[in-house]
């Protein structure tokens, strides 16, 4: 433990950029938990003398068509955009790379099963086939991450067959086979976390990915329901009032998406590198 | 390894395709019939009757059980027929005979574009991890992924278009005053260039040039960071470490060995960006008024045209196939370690 | 057609001089005087009308490009935009036209020298047979005929080229009327006929695609989901001939696209944009903005009565009472329409129709009227609207919501996609609480009544029945206006729609077209598609 904290302690400090996103991340998760208790109105209360006032002194971010308080909405709406985003990768990640593995460990039968899921899956145009479960299914926020997950599983499942297959026959899981390891503990132990590197680079470009998927659905009136405030579905409406100058619609809600994904991103990257064991030294 | 086992290979690639393009069907199937709309009533018109209602159900088929109509649609598209989309009432396979080299010209520009500033940024950053350039390529690429291409779209077109009016109208393919060029290949661009027709050349290019940065920025994330990736990978590797030791050219060491060695992981997210791609032409197409199959599917999807739906899946599914395919002998090319599986 | 070829048709001026700087001036080409450019969210989906499947942008083409026996004659609304007289027909194809005594025979004379486009006259036999299609195909051109009492082919005959006569089974005062309606257009038969096959006798393929008319403009081209290009047939002789010579309609999905384009000066007419995009443009004095109230037409909350709470009339009367009619009509429509809401009595004083309902925004009331009913404790409600509507409807839903929760009433909003709106609110009638924006498009009370109130109907989605409802209005569907009954009757069936308020209307909306100063001549007609042949473009 003492040797992981130097070791975070090493890459934080090594690099500028991750320590930035660690405090990103802490901000967004501060907003997410006390968010909904400190913003300055109330995120969903209409107010008809307020309508699309551009951001000012009261009104940090400005004012929607309803006079509701844009600032306010963008606080808000971290917990659920994180929610989202955590869920929809956790439940890609987790199934993804367990079929994944085994298919790449075991080959044969198992990796035919599991690769035509896959094909199937990516042959599909991905989006649309996001688009054609959450209209199937209705447009709730678990139909939007359950479309998500689906969509982003076969990434898992191809990056982590490619790399357990390239280490399975690698000298030290031979070694540990020859030391009287069982297959599925070798794969679990010794292939398996070798494996995560690679796969951190998919987690942190999917958290990103996830939310924008959802502000693509909302784009097309698929999107989280009314009034809830949600980033994407900000962004998507906001979009259409840059023509007519109310910037501040689109612009507040994109920076707050793009600040959330590029934290993920970096944070990745940061994430990598501690846990890339060929990098402690 | 012989000509002839390659082709008994790609051969046998084909052959394993089959059951996802039947997995495909199956659940396209399935999936435009979950919809929730009838298209029965949406295409009746507004002032419907019962009985108008119940012709149009029974012209389109839709008073037959799921299996028989399962039944119809395969047998139907083994004679090769994908169906009438009612919302246009052309056939399927003229829409997207119609749709597709549009879609695939802005797609192949925007892969292009990608390639052209991703893989050079994603290798000047893993020759100097964790300088400025690193930071530099890192936070670029970053901003690239971080906002919906809608956004970046509709943002483009307002900036390049309605401020300072150096773009041309987002109004489709060409401006109004063009006319598309004698179709031969579907690209405009080609086709006006084997017309000899630089003027529409140039117009239909100009027309394509702000979606297919929308569309090529938001890809530059995955391509310049797993070129990032692999290239660390294979540098701190020991074969480099052995071939730097003995004193060989820096940049032999850097194109030749490490890069070639990178490229593996690169394509496989080459191929999955251009299938992203394809998939999220939708966003850009809707923004452009493009007149591609992503904006067809959008709206078949909207008013469950089925056929149009079924269609378009099955395209891109074939194209996702062919292109795997590519890869893949790509992949044996590039790495002898991977063998294809017969 | 090359690019060449199209200019030279365009009777370039200059020729090929000009070619090299018209990439770089879209605005100035766009901008020529005998051009109309516009952009619209939807296109055709098929050049014919009477085509099973085809959509409300296709009516355009049968308005622009074919030629009916009779057209409307135009009025002056008092803000200057032209309006169809639906009261006064005028001769199109047909030079003049008798009614027989005793209202059942309509004789026609075809007009002299008028030709189809490619050359063959337009005769009672294209007439005869293009009739014998609409009543024979199914579907909505045999119901709009139906509207008519034209029902079956034995009704019109040709007596000779020149003469064509309907026959009546009843008189009707629909009849003439209903020939003006973009759907009974005249098809060159000669050239359908080629095209007919024994499983298509009416050449539904052929006329899907390739129009065959006699209309003010031709097809140039159609490129489906991208535009439709018209031009003017030089030899038109049923009208004017258009001021107009192309038009180019393009298809431009996002409407903050449509609107930059017409700021840009790159289109001349910009159309189905969000009511806050007209009433800016509006304000901006820079365009012409067309408001002209969509008749028989508005925007409401439907209550259905299948929802339990909803079947108490006390309980409708509360929610009338809890809309925040104001804010809606400002921050929802922003103003683009009429309200609807702040009549002075229970019964009305005229038989104007929309008119505004006997309800303002009064929380007190609703909540007293709760007690009554007895629920004091509210209740939930989905309040669901279409999704295709959302620009208005999303806003409108979203203020509701907060005002019913001022009553204790949660509503929670449902948006329903566009295909499967029709289902849920219309054929299954299973949305509690929605948003409705019927418009009928015969102007008379009766005939919404007929729509919407009446039991069973498609669009009465409220599931609503009232016995004197049914009765007054079979009873005034078949009244001339000016019958002394017809007032009484319909003051009385207003007063029922007042107090059972089983639709609660907000605002009567506008008919919104964004047009360059330059352009006159656009016409509000109830297909609500623009007829191009009114037409002019000055110089700027």
């Amino acid at each position: 433990m003492k040797e992981f904290i130097k070791h975070l302690r090493y890459v934080l400090t090594e690099n500028p950029v991750t320590l930035i996103a660690g405090a990103m991340f802490v901000l967004l998760i501060i907003a997410a938990v006390i968010g909904p208790s400190i913003v300055p109105y109330d995120p969903m209360a209409s107010n008809a003398s307020q309508s699309l006032k551009a951001p000012s002194w009261d009104h940090w971010f400005g004012t929607d068509q309803l006079g509701r308080d844009v600032f306010s909405r963008i606080v808000v709406a971290t917990r659920l955009d994180l929610s989202i985003a955590v869920s929809a990768v956790a439940i890609s990640f987790i199934f993804g790379s367990i079929l994944g593995s085994l298919a790449g460990f075991f080959g044969g039968w198992v990796d035919r099963i599991v690769g035509r899921i896959t094909d199937t899956i990516m042959a599909f145009p991905l989006f649309v086939l996001a688009m054609g479960i959450v209209a199937a299914l209705g447009n709730s926020v678990e139909n939007i991450v359950y479309a998500t997950a689906i969509i982003n599983l076969p990434f898992y499942a191809r990056v982590s067959r490619t790399e357990v297959n390239v280490r399975r026959s690698a000298d030290f899981v031979l070694a540990a086979r020859l030391a009287g390891n069982s297959s599925l503990r070798l794969l679990a132990t010794h292939i398996y976390p070798n494996t995560l590197p690679p796969l951190m680079v998919q987690v942190s470009l999917n958290m990103g990915w996830a939310i924008l998927n959802a502000a693509g659905l909302s784009f097309i009136g698929l999107g989280v329901r009314p009034p809830t405030a949600e980033w994407g579905i900000m962004v998507a409406e906001g979009a259409g009032y840059i023509v007519s100058g109310e910037w501040w619609l689109a612009i507040f809600p994109g920076l707050a998406l793009m600040l959330a994904v590029f934290t993920f991103n970096l944070l990745g990257d940061g994430l990598r590198d501690l846990i890339d064991p060929r990098r402690r030294t | 390894m012989k000509r002839s086992d390659k082709l008994r290979i790609i051969f046998g690639r084909l052959i394993q395709a089959i059951p996802s393009i039947i997995g495909i069907i199956i659940v396209t199937f399935i999936l435009t019939r979950a919809l929730p709309g009838d298209p029965a009533v949406y295409f009746a018109g507004p002032a419907a009757t019962e009985k108008s209602i119940q012709e149009i159900r029974t012209s389109l088929g839709l008073d037959k059980s799921m299996l028989e109509q399962f039944w119809i649609y395969a047998s139907n598209l083994a004679r090769g027929d994908l169906g009438v989309s009612v919302s246009t009432g052309l056939s399927v396979k003229e829409e997207l005979i119609r749709r597709l080299p549009a879609s695939l010209e802005l797609t192949f520009l925007a892969l292009l574009f990608s390639i052209g500033v991703a893989l050079p940024l994603g290798i000047a950053a893993a020759t100097r991890p964790n300088s400025w350039v690193d930071q530099f390529c890192r936070i670029v690429v970053t901003a690239g992924v971080s906002l919906p291409v809608f956004f970046t779209g509709l943002f483009m077109v307002y900036l390049f278009y309605y401020i300072l009016g150096i773009a041309p109208a987002p109004l489709g393919r060409l401006d109004i005053i063009y006319l598309s060029p004698p179709s031969i290949t579907g690209f405009y661009t080609i086709d006006a260039l084997l017309d000899g027709d630089f003027e529409t050349f140039g117009a239909a290019l100009s027309q394509m040039i702000l979606p297919a940065i929308t569309l090529g920025i938001f890809t530059l994330a995955p391509l310049a960071r797993m070129t990032r990736g692999a290239m660390l990978q294979v540098l701190s590797s020991d074969f480099i470490r052995t071939a730097r030791a003995s004193g060989l050219k820096r940049s032999t060491v850097l194109y030749t060995y490490a890069f070639r060695n990178a490229l593996l992981p690169i394509l496989t997210t080459l191929g999955m960006v251009f299938s992203f791609m394809l998939g999220s032409n939708v966003l850009v197409e809707k923004v452009f008024a493009w007149p591609g199959i992503g904006s067809f599917a959008i709206e078949a999807l909207i008013v469950s045209d089925y056929a149009a739906v079924q269609g378009f899946v099955l395209a891109m599914a074939i194209l996702y196939v062919l292109l795997n395919l590519t890869i893949d002998i790509v992949y044996t090319l590039v790495d002898p370690r991977v063998g294809l599986e017969s | 057609m090359r690019r060449r070829d199209f200019l030279k048709t365009m009777g370039a001026a200059g020729g090929a001089a000009v070619i090299p700087f018209l990439r770089f001036l879209p605005a100035e080409a766009a901008g020529r005087d005998d051009t109309l450019v516009v952009v619209s969210g939807n296109g055709p989906n098929s050049m014919d009308i009477q085509r099973k499947g085809t959509n409300r942008p296709s009516y355009q083409i049968a308005v622009n490009l074919y030629d009916r026996l009779v057209g409307y004659s135009t009025k002056t609304l008092a803000n200057g935009t032209l309006m169809y007289d639906y009261s006064k027909l005028e001769p199109e194809a047909a030079e003049s036209w008798v009614v027989s005594p005793d209202g059942m025979t309509i004789t026609f004379k075809m007009r002299k020298g008028a030709t189809f486009w490619d050359g063959a006259p337009i005769t009672a036999y294209d007439v005869k047979w293009s009739f014998d299609r609409a009543v024979s195909l199914g579907g909505f051109p045999t119901v709009q005929m139906k509207a008519g009492s034209l029902e079956k082919p034995e009704q019109f005959e040709a007596i000779d080229a020149d003469t064509f006569v309907i026959k009546l089974t009843r008189p009707d005062k629909m009849t003439l009327p209903d020939l003006g309606v973009p759907v009974p257009i005249i098809f060159n038969s000669e050239l359908a006929k080629k095209h007919a096959t024994a499983d298509d006798p009416w050449a539904t393929e052929y006329l899907h695609r390739t129009p065959a008319g006699s209309g003010a403009f031709m097809l140039e081209r159609w490129d489906p989901g991208q535009q439709v290009v018209y031009k003017r047939f030089e030899e038109w002789k049923n009208g004017e001939l258009p001021g107009i010579s192309r038009v180019i309609i393009r298809e431009i999905p996002s409407a903050s696209t449509r609107r930059a384009l017409l700021e840009k000066g790159d289109a001349d007419v910009s159309l189905e944009m969000p009511p806050k995009d007209f009433a800016e443009l509006n304000a901006s004095g820079k365009y012409t903005i067309t408001g002209v109230p969509i008749e028989n037409s508005m925007i409401s909350i439907g209550l259905n009565l299948n929802f339990e709470p909803f079947a108490n009339k006390l309980v409708r009367q509360a929610i009338a009472y809890s809309v925040p009619y104001d804010q809606i009509f400002k921050q929802a429509a922003f103003e683009r329409g009429i309200p609807l809401w702040g009549g002075k009595s229970l019964t009305p004083a005229t038989i104007e129709w929309p008119q505004p309902f006997p309800y303002n925004t009064d929380y007190d009331k609703a909540k007293a009227l709760l007690k009554e009913a007895g629920y004091e404790q509210g209740f939930e409600v989905p309040l669901s609207f279409n999704l295709g509507l959302a620009q208005w409807s999303e806003p409108m839903c979203l203020l509701l919501q907060e005002s019913l929760e001022k009553v204790g009433i949660k509503a929670t909003i449902e948006k329903i996609p566009g295909a499967n709106w029709r289902t849920a609110a219309l054929v299954e009638k299973k949305l509690p609480m929605h948003i409705k924006d019927f418009g009928g498009w015969l102007n008379y009370p009766d005939y919404y009544s007929f729509w919407v109130y009446q039991k069973d109907r498609l669009f009465n989605s409220m599931n609503y029945s009232n016995p004197e409802v049914e009765k007054i209005t079979d009873a005034t569907l078949k009244m001339e206006v000016s019958d002394p009954q017809y007032e009484p009757n319909i003051k009385k069936l207003l007063s029922i729609f007042f107090e059972d308020v089983p639709l609660i209307p907000v605002y009567q909306p506008y008919l919104d077209v964004a047009m360059q100063k330059n352009i006159t001549g656009y016409e509000y007609y109830a297909h609500r598609q623009l007829d191009c042949r009114s037409f002019n473009k000055a110089s700027v």
